[in-house]
């Protein structure tokens, strides 16, 4: 009996305690931004990812273990652009966790530090599941991470002063090392330049402003809504037509309706890791933008 | 130079002024002097001047290169905000968003008559809607931060016929209490249950099931204080505490009581987390309890005549519910499932007050005490994108129903007809079609075996539609 109390009491203290010891608890919305958040801030931070790449950002539900996780985070981190509209308004307001909320230096939102692309001038559901406050997904582009990160470092100093000077050196040191990769991969890139391709949902177009891919349609007919067989037929005629160079996806996407188009037209179809985590060689930033263009070389040769 | 080059250039030069010592006075060479200086005075004004200019526009091209290297960040800066919402007034305005629905229902029974046997009849309305086409309640929402510290909430519900607007759910909820609590007040759906707390638009069948009818009312909102705590564990833990005025069923009377204090409670806790890559689950225990008076329904006596009895006492119930989803790689988009259930014991004692208006064999007051329970257990499953199927199936349970009444001898047991002991059971499938996030198409078909001895066939067409804010999903 007293065996069994001594055990409770130590598995509820350590239940306790564990999330207290850690220096900073960060909540990130999307893996991109726990990787970021692990080359910044190294051990003084515990990053928890609320998603990953096989998943769609738009549609998560708003689980028990992910308010758990709100609940005990000292910073949220999260795209923000209204891309987590339809999970994060009811995780913050469950969670219970004042540090965290918006407005809280513990609440970043990535998006409001980049240029916005796609932002409609007409907003209307009927144009599909559109974002008001442009295209949320600027993973895509490795300058707009580089950006994130340079507001991203004074945050974590200003929430965990005790090792802001840790998060300022790491922060430089992670900015050069990241500048010289982007030169890299623009020099890389120079043969992608002008290539003309079909996307599932529009989730690239940071990447085609980077890299100056064009993109010539989409398997979905409009954003959020799946490929209709009339869609995709009137597709096949159009990459008859004026076949694109390649039809691009992404990992949480169901690649039948790409398939269906690569083998009717005969352009490759070509899966990009969406985040971090995607596939086996993007298991983190560097990783994640060599696959990209590993693989669209790759489909351009 | 040679001294003969020399010697020659000072012969010419004497010549040379010896000349011109004729030609002009020595009046004419001061003045030519005077206009030397003159014009040396103006060139060296205008060199000064011309200097002036010169560290002016160095000083300008200093300024432009320091702004030239501003430029890009400041470039930067105005995409950023040009890329945001431009601020206008409406733009603190809360999110709204409104949500349609309506129905076509093929009923063989006349939903007129619709009553659970075996259960004492709820105050509200939990029957099948109208035969043929009819108007659902539109439901309006508005929500939005009040400021750091508190967020509002007002959900209506509009009629479709004379009775107006409700108010399904009007709150405030804390943002900034922290350490895992959150303080609610106003009226708002009870924590008792799981399914109690979703809305009716994002219910998985068309109404609800009969064990939520019976012993919750359909679906219990009060107006009082709720308090939760989430505890700091990975694992999600939540317990939670409701204070009511006891408005609904199973309190009452309708309104609820004419008394300080709290006339309902509702404890609750819940745990949840992850199993693997793609299931998540929740388990909740939850007890309410209240002390109806005077809580009234309408029964049939064995007279025939219409009779109003009432129930007063105390009113215990337990619940205990369980959601279990799955999808690959928690990507609900192409598939998913999702099994949900819960099972209620209920528990009632006090008086039973026999004809209250004398409309048939006079107002008599006996004990009444009843012990049932109910359960519903339903799967759903989404096999390709935008399409859905589920089965539902319903059991209740009439368990034990005293009434000193009828121990006595005073009224016959046929005298309480609906309160006969009976156990009704449902079955119900759906399938639903929804292409997009926004619209939902469902028909389904119900066996429902609520009324003793006969079997209503329902069919339901139906739609829901969200308009305005995107709303956030429960889990």
């Amino acid at each position: 009996m007293k065996s069994i109390l001594k055990f409770v009491t130590a598995i509820g203290a350590a239940a306790l305690a564990l999330p207290a010891a850690a220096a900073l608890n960060v909540f990130a919305c999307e893996p991109e931004w726990g990787a970021l958040v692990q080359e910044l801030a190294g051990d003084k931070a515990s990053v928890y990812s609320a998603t990953t790449a096989m998943q769609d950002p738009h549609r998560i539900e708003a689980r028990p273990s992910l308010i758990a996780r709100v609940r005990s985070a000292g910073l949220l981190i999260c795209t923000g652009a209204e891309l987590e509209v339809g999970w994060l308004p009811l995780l913050l307001t469950q969670a219970g966790n004042a540090r965290i909320q918006p407005g809280s230096p513990g609440y970043f939102e990535a998006s409001g530090f980049v240029a916005r692309l796609d932002v409609p001038s007409v907003v209307d559901r009927s144009r599909g599941d559109i974002h008001p406050g442009g295209n949320p997904h600027i993973q895509t582009d490795p300058r707009n991470i580089a950006r994130v990160a340079e507001a991203l470092v004074p945050r974590l100093a200003q929430l965990d002063p005790a090792n802001a000077e840790a998060y300022r050196a790491r922060g430089k040191a992670f900015l050069e090392r990241w500048r010289s990769a982007i030169e890299r991969w623009e020099r890389q890139a120079a043969p992608l330049k002008g290539m003309t391709i079909v996307e599932y949902h529009k989730a690239f177009v940071y990447l085609d402003a980077w890299l100056g891919l064009k993109e010539v349609g989409t398997l979905e007919p409009i954003p959020g809504i799946p490929p209709t067989p009339s869609h995709l037929a009137e597709l096949v005629e159009a990459m008859r037509r004026s076949p694109a160079k390649a039809i691009v996806y992404s990992t949480y996407n169901d690649s039948r309706a790409a398939a269906f188009l690569s083998e009717r037209t005969k352009i490759p179809a070509v899966m990009l890791p969406f985040t971090v985590g995607g596939t086996d060689k993007a298991k983190d930033l560097f990783g994640y933008f060599d696959d990209i263009l590993g693989r669209l070389l790759g489909s351009a040769r | 130079m040679s001294r003969a080059r020399l010697t020659a250039l000072a012969v010419a030069a004497v010549m040379g002024l010896s000349q011109s010592a004729f030609a002009v006075s020595d009046q004419d060479l001061k003045e030519l002097r005077e206009q030397i200086r003159e014009l040396k005075e103006q060139y060296q004004k205008r060199i000064e001047a011309l200097e002036q200019r010169l560290r002016q526009t160095e000083q300008a091209a200093g300024k432009a290169q320091a702004t030239a290297g501003k430029a890009e960040e400041a470039a930067v800066q105005a995409a950023v905000q040009a890329s945001s919402r431009p601020a206008a007034e409406n733009a603190l305005n809360p999110g709204i968003s409104l949500v349609l629905n309506g129905v076509y229902s093929n009923l063989s029974l006349d939903p007129a008559g619709f009553r659970i046997n075996g259960f004492v009849p709820t105050m509200g309305e939990s029957g099948p809607p109208v035969r043929g086409l009819s108007l659902g309640e539109s439901e309006l929402a508005f929500a939005a931060n009040v400021d750091p510290h508190f967020r509002g909430t007002l959900i209506a519900s509009v009629s479709p016929d004379n009775s107006g607007a409700q108010i399904e759910e009007g709150f405030i909820q804390t943002l900034s209490l922290s350490n895992g609590f959150t303080l609610k007040a106003g009226r708002f759906f009870s924590g008792v249950g799981y399914q109690n707390q979703v809305h009716a638009h994002a219910w998985d069948f068309a109404d609800a099931p009969l064990a939520s009818k019976v012993f919750l009312g359909n679906q219990l909102a009060e107006d009082g204080i709720g308090l939760k705590w989430i505890a700091p564990t990975d694992l999600y833990l939540d317990v939670g505490l409701e204070l009511g005025r006891g408005r609904k069923f199973p309190g009452g009377p309708d309104g609820g009581r004419n008394k300080n204090g709290f006339g309902s409670s509702v404890l609750f806790a819940h745990v949840g987390g992850d199993i693997g890559s793609g299931t998540a689950w929740q388990a909740g225990i939850s007890y309410l309890s209240t002390s109806p008076r005077d809580r009234r329904f309408e029964d049939r006596d064995a007279t025939g005549t219409s009779v109003t009895n009432s129930v007063s006492g105390r009113s215990r119930l337990w619940v205990l519910d369980g959601v279990v989803k799955w999808a690959p790689n928690r990507n609900p988009t192409i598939t998913n499932i999702k099994l949900q259930g819960e099972y209620f014991r209920r528990r009632e004692d006090g008086d039973l007050t026999y004809d209250t208006l004398a409309q048939s064999l006079g107002t008599q007051t006996g004990g009444f005490a009843s012990r049932q329970s109910g359960w519903y257990l339903q799967g759903v499953y989404q096999f390709v994108p935008a399409r859905r199927v589920g089965y539902r199936y319903d059991r209740l349970d009439s368990g034990t129903t005293d009434l000193g009444l009828v121990a006595s001898g005073a009224l016959a047991a046929a005298e309480f007809p609906i309160l006969g002991a009976y156990n009704p059971t449902r079955h119900t499938v759906m399938t639903d079609w929804s292409p997009s996030e926004f619209s939902r198409i469902r028909l389904q078909f119900a066996r429902d075996r609520s009324r003793l001895g006969a079997v209503d066939n329902q069919v339901l067409l139906q739609y829901i539609m969200s308009l305005g804010a995107h709303g956030a999903h429960r889990f």
